[in-house]
């Protein structure tokens, strides 16, 4: 609890006061109060110029990253869904399974002194989690999916299943790296920093740009390039493809559909490795967040369209964007565009941070109510 | 010794239940068999009684009946119809507020500080939300409309929070130590259970009516979310339930061992048994919770026993095992499917507002998806889905070996540990993950049972 005093200072929302989402710790500082650091002779193009790197800092930057994060997760969700015909439950203990091993695998390196600096030593790290991740997945398939598999069970058999297995996981992901925030990150943390770029511009306000930003982006765009030409352009990926939209059709045609089947999780494990780890370095890692990450992860396939790989990139999106943007104070920003006498007294925050997995949820509920198969159109079976 | 028993226990009912299947010899007769694992049951409990104590093992008791109405609860849902419930949590939890609501004292000065305030957000809550439907029902699919959506829920957000706020703060800020919250009705706690009840249905209405009659995942994923949502108002919004400050000393439906210990009829009692009064009087706490319990538990099973072999119960099951054909007769799937998940999530709320009831207070911070959604779906489906008797025996089963399962988990670990040194740091680590053995034991007896014997310990007729 922050003190009365401090209650009364920070406004309406105090108490639910939040840290702002992912911003660095020198900027949370003078997050509480323009006016007494605005000049009064400032220009409107910089009071326009200073909001939009306000909001950049607080809400597309820090979305972007998520919004990568929750794609990767989504598309890893919606490939076993095209695929297997299930919602796969056990997505986020996958993920959180996959960057056990990385961190895991950084420990090891940190402790023999290997390290690509600046950049982390999760990166080198990533491909053993990845191995590892796939073997675990594909072990599970043998173990548990095959078996429904040829009995040709339903949907809901599987979801069951799936629970079942994310039970395991969990318990294994525990057992071996316990239940406590773990920090893996290290390397330069910064690619902007706050400070840096307000001498540079000359501006009041700040942005950064944290390393493991820069990397989820730039990790995610590869990633979905390489799996898009994987999809589009090999003799597997059209099968994966001729598959998920026609079984029978794709029997048929003499597709074997184990392979598939094998190639889908292969993709699904490594696409959680990448989120789960890059979630891990932007945040911290904690096996229980993975659970929580299940909503938001379900909401972004669904509102893309379960089945459809551009769909759940632009659900991540959307889903990312729409939680931080409703959940960000925009007092600051509101005053750096209206005349003084016209700023806000309160926060302007639509929904305070607590309920931002209210946000995915309700986002899942309009879209079940108007568009049942999402965005772009996927299966509704 | 108890790890032997409790052993033997377990060999015993895996042996009435499975070995005819393996050796395939003809099953046991279905009513030797039932009464048999039941007898099992009971004699584990009592086992339990007398080796542990008496307190231990009603504690257990009451905890496995609570379990078992969460179980059949979930059993209307699934078994009957087949429609997957992963929010069971929400629902539980909604029965807890409820017994706060309802029976904790109303705090005067709270009331007269933001009743007010609290009241006026509601109403404009509702009036958003009226207007958003009416508008969307009035005006033709346009850009227009959807701007106008947008701008009544945001306006109406702002408005809400320039009520809501300031009173929130009124309310929290008397007494914050012991109250802060708006308190309850001052009513007796059993009111609270068909109270919670009322409320897990009506949550339960609303999500039943976005997410059936879509595929049965997005009934999963929603019923995910809401449980989440629920659990995180009940964690942050202070002055209903205080938060994660817990409302504590909720008053009981059964007497107060200090009061017991004082009233001579009691003290004379115990006497006459040879037992000291002090330990006598809280079993005799117990039982009594026992007692209102197992009341509960019988209406509700006679209730679903009935229902089940009803003309309605026939039904939903016609409806379970081939949807099209049942539609094809004329039977209407979707608004089924609504009444049958409302109907469970009562029985869940009920059994959520009891265990509140039993605590004595309402935490929220120990509403954990696994211990409360993935546990009871582990009892429906060892149990024996569909069959409401397999759901009250999987209650039994997976409750008391979720609660002993951790002195047999450090004994095991001790076991296989006791080879290496004293202060081997992977020993250390073994032993101190014991906990999170029971997650692991709990996924892989739902696997197997699923993949084996996916008809449960009591199949359904």
């Amino acid at each position: 609890m922050i003190p009365k005093s401090a209650r009364a200072f920070w406004g309406d929302d105090a108490k639910h006061f939040p840290a702002p989402p992912c911003g660095s710790p020198s900027l949370f500082r003078n997050h509480g109060d323009a006016r007494s650091f605005r000049q009064p002779s400032e220009s409107l193009v910089m009071e326009l110029l200073n909001a939009f790197i306000l909001l950049s800092n607080f809400v597309l930057v820090p979305a972007i990253a998520y919004g990568s994060q929750l794609a990767l997760g989504a598309l890893g969700v919606t490939l076993i869904y095209g695929i297997l015909r299930f919602s796969n439950f056990a997505h986020g203990d996958t993920m959180a399974f996959g960057a056990m091993v990385t961190i895991l695998f950084t420990w090891w390196f940190q402790s023999m002194g290997i390290s690509i600096d600046p950049l982390p030593t999760a990166l080198l790290a990533l491909p053993f989690g990845i191995l590892f991740c796939i073997g675990f997945v594909l072990a599970t398939d043998r173990i548990v999916y095959r078996f429904y598999r040829r009995q040709k069970a339903a949907p809901v058999i599987f979801l069951i299943a799936s629970m079942g297995v994310m039970f395991v996981t969990n318990g294994i992901v525990r057992f071996i790296i316990g239940p406590n925030d773990q920090q893996f990150a290290d390397g330069e943390r910064f690619i902007v920093k706050a400070r840096t770029f307000k001498q540079m511009t000359g501006l009041e306000e700040g942005l950064s740009f944290k390393v493991s930003q820069g990397i989820t982006v730039v990790t995610a765009i590869l990633v979905v390039i390489a799996l898009f030409w994987f999809l589009n352009r090999t003799r597997t990926g059209k099968s994966m493809r001729a598959y998920s939209d026609n079984e029978d059709l794709a029997l048929l045609s003499g597709i074997n559909p184990d392979k598939v089947v094998m190639v889908a999780w292969i993709i699904a494990a490594t696409l959680a490795t990448i989120a789960g780890t890059l979630y891990g370095l932007d945040k911290s890692f904690k096996p229980f967040t993975y659970l929580q990450l299940l909503l938001p992860i379900f909401a972004a396939a669904i509102v893309g369209g379960l089945g459809s790989p551009i769909g759940a990139i632009a659900g991540g999106f959307v889903i990312a964007f729409s939680e931080i943007m409703v959940t960000y104070a925009y007092k600051k920003f509101i005053a750096y565009l209206v005349p003084e006498s016209w700023e806000p007294d309160t926060l302007v925050q639509l929904l305070s941070t607590d309920y931002k997995f209210a946000v995915s949820f309700m986002i899942l509920l309009l879209v079940l109510l108007f568009r049942p198969t999402g965005i772009f159109a996927g299966k509704s079976v | 010794m108890i790890v032997t028993l409790l052993g033997l226990a377990c060999f015993a009912l895996l042996v009435v239940s499975l070995t005819p299947r393996l050796v395939g010899m003809a099953p046991l007769p279905d009513r030797i068999r039932n009464v048999s694992l039941f007898a099992i049951m009971a004699l584990l409990i009592v086992i339990v009684g007398m080796i542990q104590s008496w307190n231990v093992a009603l504690a257990l008791l009451n905890l496995c009946l609570i379990s078992s109405i969460m179980a059949l609860g979930v059993n209307i849902q699934w078994g009957y119809a087949g429609l997957l419930n992963v929010g069971i949590m929400g629902f539980a939890a909604l029965g807890g507020v409820a017994a706060v609501l309802i029976s904790a004292d109303p705090v005067a000065d709270a009331w007269a500080a933001g009743a007010l305030g609290i009241f006026v957000s509601f109403v404009l809550a509702v009036v958003t939300v009226m207007a958003a439907i009416y508008t969307y029902r009035n005006m033709a699919p346009s850009m227009a409309r959807n701007l106008a959506l947008f701008a009544i829920i945001v306006i109406g957000l702002i408005v809400i929070r320039y009520f809501f706020g300031p009173a929130r703060d009124a309310i929290e800020d008397v007494n914050p130590a012991s109250e802060g919250y708006l308190g309850g009705l001052g009513l007796p706690i059993i009111l609270a259970w068909p109270v919670g009840g009322i409320f897990a249905g009506l949550a339960a209405w609303v999500i039943g009516k976005t997410a059936l009659g879509l595929r049965s995942d997005y009934l999963a994923i929603a019923t995910l979310g809401i449980a989440e949502i629920i659990v995180a108002i009940i964690k942050h919004e202070d002055w209903l339930t205080r938060g994660v400050k817990n409302v504590s000393g909720l008053p009981r439906p059964v007497p107060y061992e200090i009061d017991l210990q004082q009233s001579q009829w009691f003290v004379d009692l115990a006497t006459r048994l040879g037992q000291d009064p002090a330990l006598s009087s809280s079993v005799f706490v117990k039982l009594c919770y026992a007692v209102l319990f197992t009341i509960v538990l019988l209406a509700v099973l006679w209730l679903s026993e009935r229902a089940l072999n009803s003309p309605w119960g026939r039904m939903m099951r016609a409806i379970r095992d081939n949807e099209v054909s049942a539609n094809a007769m004329g039977k209407d799937v979707v608004a089924r499917h609504l009444q049958v998940f409302v109907l469970g999530s009562i029985v869940v709320g009920i059994a959520g507002a009891m265990l509140t009831t039993l605590d004595g207070q309402l935490t929220p911070g120990a509403y954990q998806p696994l211990r409360f959604t993935f546990l009871i779906w582990v009892m429906v489906i060892l149990g024996g889905s569909g069959n409401n008797w397999g759901a009250v025996l999987g209650g039994f089963v997976v409750w008391f070996f979720w609660i002993q399962a951790e002195p047999i988990g450090s004994w095991l670990m001790e076991t296989i540990t006791s080879g290496m040194a004293e202060d081997s740091a992977l020993r250390i680590h073994l032993l101190n993950s014991t906990a999170h053995m029971r997650l692991m034991t709990m996924g892989l007896i739902l696997l197997l049972v699923l993949r084996f014997s996916p008809r449960g310990l009591i199949p359904e007729k």
